[in-house]
């Protein structure tokens, strides 16, 4: 798909890394403010969304795109299970257990289990919610051609 | 707290993410992946239903244990009665999974459809499994929009279609339970089934008790196909991949549509006369509505579909009897005869209604054609297909000694004994008309002498599709031994004590 | 009192939408409007009287705080909304390429 003019490329190149940031701080303070996994997840798709629309590609770029992200979406569900189960292994046998030991309260490193839990799933949101969008772009494109 | 509960639950959504990684490196890893995951699940299932018996498993996710008596984790709950449906997802799964392994060749994205089908099992399995109201709804849409993706499969302009029409019926289907699962918190201030029902008590606010039980039973309805909720089913069920319609119609809408609806009346609600009249009414109305729209089609698919409905009022109507007769408070032995009868056919449908929908598939991955009057003659080239149909529309229509004649006699002698005689006669009417029905199939398509010529290059099909539908058949066979006592008290009673005892759920549950 | 029949009247709005719109486009939209008045009834049910965002406050511990069940059930919905709309849209471009309208009275190839 074509991209944009100079102009919208340069300013979306200026703003994409600060949403990008913000995205991030959203993810990891959630335990202590409004947020967590989901929100923060959607304003990092968001800014990837943005990069892609003003510059355009073509599509077998967009094909290799997918591909990745697809690999990176299920690699993060998978590491999801795989914290709940490990509460099997280490601590007492119960699924889903918060083991780590809990800090005190207001400390960015506390509550155990949660702040991995949080990057994880934001990972995945971001991921999927990319992938729908490269989904309808490519079928757009294979259907002109 | 067994270890083994959650694992019926994170074994297939993690094998269903796997399936996506490696599945593009290595081509044939997927099928035989996905046939392992599930014979995996079947062994566990029969090792709970053979030591379950009258105990009720409770397993507290995450370890919150109750405070003051007041439960505040998420509880999985395994007891008679989830049991048996479990045993039926898991087992008609694995031998869908592996009838596709051959049939899977029309289709290109092979990747995607294992991984859907294992969502589709873990979303199923955890709607079984829960305990808790909520938690219920987030598995329900698992497993929902999984099979909206699987219907559209092959992207074709009919599929997308069917899609379309099921994908909005469902979605009103679910924010209709969400409006109810809001009031009941308003009403209970807490989530938890046994809890809901030792806060609801005897029945306070009458209007707002009766406007919560018509939400719920609207939306389960929706889910289980029941007149007149039935609007999506005959073009959802004919228009999917076979081994999908074999899946959806044998084991998807019991197990997010009549189980819930069992539980939830039974084991939460007050039981009052006025709405065990209603489903009842809905339950016969589908029993007679839907085999006479049965009658007059030509496409085999479809007919297999409206047979569904019909069978399933079946089953509403017994559990509606055994609900009139509990809550006038007549002694409780005709009330487990008939539930009893409900459960026992229930087992039943899903056997022979998924062994039909494999012999649908059969047929049409041989002959390209769905239309009942292109067939003929196919008893001499396909001895397998005709042999296992045959054994299918004898048990469905009820001839002894297959397993559909112990059910439906079980339904129409608890039907005489409580006093409903026009219900009993009601039932033999319609167990008539479905043997005219299926008497007209086994002509068209088997015994008939086709007037093309090709029967020369029609074969059997390949063997995993063979080995799929011999062993429903013979499952067919052997559960019409269920009606001898020993085997009903030691697998069918558990359940049926479960559903009737008013108390022994709730009590059970808070006291662990 | 009033609030929760408002929550109403836009869940029948919706559901009017649904039933009566004959563009696909627009049986989708009615579809959303119908989840968004769940989710604002969820939102009013958790209400105390006096109480303040539940956010524990260390230095405070007399504090009334609303309840924050209804919120995390809202999340949940709100990702399971997102979902259900972003499948339902794909099936409605795909039926536009094979169909070539959005005309819901112009598809119905099958029939009885």
């Amino acid at each position: 798909m074509k991209g944009m003019t100079l102009i919208v490329k340069k300013t979306t190149q200026l703003i994409a890394g600060m949403i990008f940031m913000y995205g991030i701080y959203v993810i990891v303070h959630g335990h202590l403010t409004p947020g967590g996994g989901f929100a923060g997840g959607v304003i990092i798709a968001g800014s990837l969304i943005l990069i892609t629309l003003s510059n355009g590609g073509d599509f077998l770029k967009l094909i290799k795109e997918e591909a990745g992200t697809t690999i990176v979406e299920s690699l993060a569900t998978i590491l999801v299970i795989a914290i709940a189960v490990s509460g099997f292994l280490f601590g007492t046998k119960i699924f889903f257990n918060n083991f780590l030991p809990k800090g005190i309260v207001g400390h960015l490193v506390s509550a155990g289990v949660l702040p991995l839990y949080n990057i994880f799933v934001g990972t995945e949101v971001a991921a999927s919610i990319f992938i729908i969008f490269l989904s309808l772009i490519i079928f757009k494109e294979e259907s002109k051609e | 707290m067994n270890p083994l509960i959650p694992l019926l639950v994170v074994i297939p959504l993690a094998a269903a993410f796997l399936i996506m990684i490696i599945g593009r490196f290595i081509e044939e890893f997927n099928k035989y992946f996905a046939s392992l995951v599930l014979l995996v699940l079947t062994c566990i299932s029969f090792y709970f239903l053979f030591t379950t018996g009258e105990k009720i498993s409770v397993y507290k996710v995450g370890g919150w244990e109750p405070i003051n008596t007041i439960p505040i984790g998420i509880y999985m709950v395994m007891d008679g009665f989830s049991v048996i449906v479990v045993c039926i997802i898991n087992l008609i799964g694995f031998l869908s999974v592996f009838y596709s392994i051959s049939y899977i060749n029309r289709y290109t994205a092979g990747n995607y459809f294992y991984s859907l089908f294992c969502l589709l099992i873990g979303g199923m399995n955890g709607v079984v499994l829960s305990g808790d109201l909520f938690n219920i709804f987030v598995f329900l849409e698992i497993s929902v929009i999984s099979s909206y993706a699987l219907v559209a499969f092959g992207v074709e302009s009919n599929e997308l279609e069917a899609s379309f029409k099921y994908q909005i019926l469902g979605g009103i289907a679910s924010f209709l339970i969400l409006f109810g699962i809001g009031f009941i918190y308003w009403r209970a201030k807490t989530l938890n089934i046994a809890d809901i029902k030792a806060a609801f008590g005897t029945g306070s606010d009458k209007t707002t008790y009766l406007f919560i039980q018509i939400l719920i039973l609207s939306g389960f309805g929706l889910k289980a196909a029941i007149i007149p909720f039935h609007a999506w089913l005959p073009d959802a069920h004919s228009s999917a991949p076979s081994p999908i319609s074999a899946m959806l119609s044998g084991v998807f809408i019991k197990a997010v549509g009549i189980y819930v609806i069992i539980r939830l009346f039974f084991n939460m609600f007050v039981i009052s006369e006025a709405m065990a009249v209603l489903i009842t009414t809905l339950g016969t109305l589908s029993m007679v509505i839907g085999v006479f729209l049965a009658i007059g089609q030509w496409d085999i698919k479809r007919l297999l579909a409206y047979h569904s409905i019909s069978q399933m009022g079946y089953v509403v109507m017994s559990v509606g009897i055994g609900m009139i007769l509990l809550s006038r408070g007549a002694k409780p032995e005709i009330a487990s005869l008939a539930i009893a009868g409900g459960l026992f056919h229930l087992v039943n449908h899903a056997a022979f209604k998924g062994l039909l929908f494999l012999n649908a598939g059969a047929i049409e991955y041989t002959l390209a054609t769905r239309n009942m009057k292109e067939m003929g003659g196919l008893a001499k080239s396909m001895p397998v297909t005709s042999a296992t149909s045959f054994i299918a529309s004898m048990s469905i229509s009820g001839i002894p000694p297959f397993n559909g004649f112990f059910s439906k006699l079980i339904i129409i002698i608890a039907a005489v004994l409580g006093k409903f005689y026009l219900l009993a006669v009601l039932a033999v009417i319609v167990s008539i008309i479905t043997l005219a029905s299926f008497l007209k199939f086994q002509r068209y398509a088997f015994y008939n002498k086709s007037d093309n010529n090709r029967n020369q290059a029609i074969k059997e099909v390949p063997f995993p599709m063979v080995f799929s539908m011999v062993v429903l058949s013979i499952i067919c066979v052997l559960l019409s031994l269920l009606v001898f006592p020993e085997i009903r008290d030691a697998i069918l009673a558990p359940a049926i004590d479960i559903l009737t005892d008013p108390v022994k759920y709730s009590t059970s549950i808070l006291v662990k | 009192m009033t609030a929760y029949v408002m929550c109403f009247i836009l869940f029948l709005v919706g559901l009017y939408g649904a039933i009566t719109r004959r563009n696909l486009v627009k049986i989708a939209v009615s579809l959303s409007i119908m989840e968004i008045s769940t989710f604002l009834f969820f939102a009013l049910i958790g209400y105390i009287e006096g109480g303040v965002a539940p956010i524990v406050d260390p230095s405070d511990p007399a504090k009334i705080y609303v309840d924050p069940l209804p919120q995390a059930l809202v999340l949940t919905a709100i990702v399971i909304g997102l979902a259900t709309t972003a499948m339902l849209m794909a099936v409605i471009i795909r039926l536009y390429r094979k169909y070539g309208t959005f005309d819901i009275r112009e598809i119905k190839n099958l029939r009885g």
